[in-house]
């Protein structure tokens, strides 16, 4: 597998014992890579594992505190993006990031037009050069229409063209393939390996590792901020890698406990929103945590959303305890026992320049009226109560959550729809950029609320979570439920089969 | 595995292609739609007065666009760089004055229109420097400078006036002259016009100035020198203001404290009724200019038609919260067009 030749020993680019720090989180410490021409060099580490500061490190965006980065084996320092790309290095995000209002062909060639005399622009050259690097890609897109409405895909293929153009000698590419689909994926691979074989070097994150070991042939782990190891994939096992990035069995990650399913609580019926999801249906019952999987864009987010009512429904119904809730009126459904954990916490569920009592306090301001007055001592013990029940970390309940770490931000929401009682609760996303501890305490306390009766919905990305907390699985694909899988039958492949939309629908 | 969704309806049947068709064809059509709507007007009016198109009709109606379509030429750079320069009608106003003061002194006239685009420049430097340095919406800086220069402006003026008597002969000459119909103030304001656009379209400079008004954050990735840009545009936009300030003193000889008092807004409204999306990245120079000449032909349709010039600033009003719900409409249906043809080829 290895394609590292003995006569191109040297690096491209290398890294050497760098440290980072954002105010008292130590993102990165003493970390070390090197990237060689003409190999596929994965990256693999948690969410919050420093990946995203290493890849910024190497594209100019942070400056290191400590250590350094080497181009051809000499020290060189960033001064910005610009300078990282002078360099030669490309760095295609998971979400592009193009100019909407302009063309294809004018996203690639931003700043570096071909001229005429005087300094014009040779729009000519421009079109004709978009045409070329299409061609050497493999893909049909059309120069000169407009970025806006393209593709992810798409957009990264025009990312990788603008990376092209200005022979970038390095490629790091920062989970690429997590909103493609499967034959979209394809054709990426396809690109990165023509890349390769062109003698680029690559730097790949992706947390789908049967990619990493399709794709790679070195392979560096990362785990809260340091180096775990690096090495060749030849010879490693999935399991291997898991165990390195996790630094545990995944057991003990995913403590779900045998519960046996009661009654259906929560029940959707052919929900439809118009030109966001079809036909819908599902059932959850008590006691049960039903996982919900599908590609980024699928439309999990926004069944949730319509289920709780925040956004309207076009048709369909949906009962809860056999009580049908109103179309669009969020108040109702908390009222019947539905409570929602948004995916983004701290723009939709949390209030970050408040305390972290009033955060937990706001689901329950009904409750904790005297006399048409908050009564702020009830709040504060309620409140109180489930910080520590869910064993929020903090210095004070009076301080301000954004002094809190991801986590225990994380917790506060939670909180703050326990403290409603729910009969069902749907929770989006619920571990997204937390550190892997309190990730096994967020899993704990679903399976521990399940255990007490509570009908969970969870939507995630993470499949391993998936894989590991759900009594069955469902799937979307383009705003379609395209599979439910039981426990016993669920794999990366059959719900990745179906996420893609592979599998036989 | 079982199966939840038995029965999916048929998607919707799109074109091949018709994404990038329809996209293109909006954006070319919305100067043309804003000339068809001018050219109606005007055909509507000439029925009902037929005195309308005389040669000194044609001549009102373009001498009165020419200060409005420069200043708005300059306004659109600035608005495409996703800001706004409130400053304007102010920087016009002192510039008129300087220029104005300047020429009763017995000065050159040459050397007064110098003069008035230098003031320009230094008004829209302050104004780029701070936007682009202070790092502070350009909404609220150029409302600041908008009443500072204002104010320096009463204080040195008072309670003075500059009238055509005191004029250079040439210069009140030139500012009501032209070839046959066409003034030559409006063939200046169409020379800085199509050098603007031809330097919007060919120039990487130009070119940039979309980019990082359509994605700032991209265009700082791409390693646009986005300062130094929006520092420019702002300086071209003053330039312009000062420029329109010698050729108002030419036009009207009549230059008081208030001078250009309020003219920010009508600049405003004419380049986002030209197509100038407010949030940058897109629109052309000849759309704002087109813009401008719409709303200063109402001024002159209304009265010709013998509706009371009081309905003109309720008209302009209309107007503009017409185009935005026009943009706004057709970029919603855009967008649905586009996610379905990508829904299928997904």
């Amino acid at each position: 597998m290895t394609h590292r030749s003995d006569a191109d020993p040297a690096p491209v680019l290398a890294l050497k014992d760098i440290s980072k720090s954002f105010g008292a989180v130590r993102a990165l410490r003493d970390v070390s890579l090197e990237l060689f021409p003409g190999e596929v060099h994965a990256l693999a580490g948690e969410n919050g594992a420093g990946k995203s500061t290493l890849i910024k490190t190497l594209a100019g965006v942070h400056r290191p505190d400590a250590g350094q980065v080497l181009l051809d084996g000499e020290p060189t320092l960033f001064h910005g993006p610009a300078d990282a790309r002078d360099a030669g290095i490309a760095v295609i995000y998971q979400e592009p990031t193009l100019f909407p209002d302009l063309s294809i062909a004018e996203n690639i060639f931003m700043g570096r037009q071909p001229r005429r005399a005087l300094g014009r622009i040779d729009h000519k050259a421009t079109h004709a050069a978009t045409l070329a690097l299409m061609k050497r890609l493999g893909v049909e897109l059309d120069p000169d229409r407009p970025a806006r409405g393209l593709s992810i895909a798409d957009q990264q293929i025009v990312e990788i063209a603008k990376a092209l153009s200005f022979d970038a000698r390095v490629l790091i590419m920062d989970e690429p393939t997590a909103a493609l689909t499967g034959s979209e994926v394809a054709r990426l691979f396809g690109v990165v390996r023509t890349l390769r074989e062109q003698g680029s070097a690559v730097l790949f994150i992706s947390h789908r590792l049967e990619e990493i070991f399709q794709i790679c042939q070195q392979v560096t782990t990362l785990r809260d901020g340091a180096l775990i190891s690096s090495e060749p994939l030849d010879g490693m096992t999935e399991e291997d890698l898991v165990r390195r990035m996790v630094g545990r069995d995944l057991d003990e990650l995913y403590p779900k406990q045998d519960v046996r399913a009661g009654e259906v609580a929560l029940s959707v019926r052919r929900l439809t929103r118009e030109g966001v999801f079809t036909d819908v249906s599902f059932d959850v019952r008590r006691g049960e945590i039903v996982g919900l999987a599908g590609l980024v864009g699928a439309g999990r987010t926004e069944v949730a959303r319509a289920v709780f009512g925040v956004d309207r429904w076009d048709a369909g119904e949906v009962e809860l305890d056999g009580k049908k809730l109103t179309n669009g009126a969020p108040s109702m459904a908390m009222a019947a026992g539905l409570a929602l954990v948004p995916e983004d916490r701290r723009a939709q569920g949390l209030v970050m320049d408040m305390s972290i009592e009033r955060n937990i306090g706001l689901t329950g301001l009904r409750k904790t009226v005297r006399a048409g007055l908050m009564d702020r001592g009830a709040e504060r013990s309620r409140s109180l109560d489930w910080a520590v029940k869910l064993q929020v970390k903090y210095a004070r309940i009076a301080d301000t959550v954004n002094t809190l770490s991801g986590g225990n931000q994380q917790k506060v929401v939670l909180a703050k729809w326990l403290a409603t009682g729910p009969k069902v609760l749907i929770v989006d996303e619920p571990t997204r950029g937390i550190d892997v501890g309190t990730k096994a305490e967020v899993h704990r306390l679903l399976s521990q609320l399940a255990a007490d009766g509570v009908a969970v919905l969870m939507i995630s990305s993470d499949l391993p979570e998936i894989l590991g907390m759900a009594d069955r699985v469902l799937v979307m694909h383009e705003g379609r439920l395209t599979a439910e899988i039981a426990r016993t039958d669920a794999t990366e492949e059959t719900v990745m089969a179906a996420a893609t939309g592979r599998a036989a629908a | 595995m079982t199966v939840t969704a038995p029965n999916p309806a048929p998607a919707a049947e799109v074109p091949k292609s018709s994404g990038t068709r329809l996209v293109d064809r909006v954006f070319k059509m919305r100067e043309l739609a804003i000339l068809l709507v001018f050219l109606v007007m005007i055909v509507i009016t000439q029925i009902g007065n037929s005195d309308f198109l005389s040669e000194q009709g044609i001549k009102d109606l373009l001498l009165n666009a020419t200060i409005l379509v420069l200043v708005a030429t300059g306004q659109s750079l600035v608005v495409i760089t996703r800001n706004v320069d409130l400053s304007v009608g102010s920087t016009l106003g002192i510039s008129a004055f300087a220029a104005g003061t300047y020429l009763e002194g017995g000065g050159n006239s040459v050397v007064a229109v110098i003069l008035a685009v230098l003031l320009g420049i230094g008004c829209g430097l302050v104004n780029g420097l701070l936007v682009s340095l202070g790092q502070v919406p350009a909404l609220v800086v150029t409302l600041g400078t908008l009443y500072i220069i204002r104010g320096i402006d009463s204080i040195w003026v008072g309670s003075r006036q500059i009238t055509a008597a005191g004029l250079p002969d040439g210069f009140i000459d030139f500012g009501s002259g032209g070839i046959s119909a066409v003034p030559y103030l409006a063939l200046i304001a169409l020379l800085v016009l199509v050098a603007t656009a031809y330097y919007l379209k060919h120039f990487g400079s130009g070119r940039e100035l979309y980019a990082l008004g359509s994605n700032p954050e991209a265009a700082r990735l791409a390693g646009i020198p986005v300062r130094k840009r929006i520092l420019a545009a702002y300086t071209f936009c003053g330039a312009l203001a000062g420029l329109a300030g010698a050729l108002y003193l030419a036009r009207f000889g009549n230059v008081d404290s208030g001078t250009g008092n309020g003219y920010e807004l009508t600049v405003v409204s004419a380049v986002v009724v030209g197509g100038v999306v407010f949030t940058g990245g897109s629109g052309s120079v000849y759309g704002a200019a087109l813009g401008a000449l719409l709303l200063t032909s109402i001024n002159s349709v209304l009265p010709a038609l013998g509706v009371s010039s009081v309905w003109v600033l309720a008209i302009n009003g209309i107007l503009l919260i017409l185009a935005i719900a026009v943009d706004r409409i057709v970029a919603l249906r855009v967008a649905t067009a586009l996610k379905k043809r990508n829904a299928r080829h997904g």
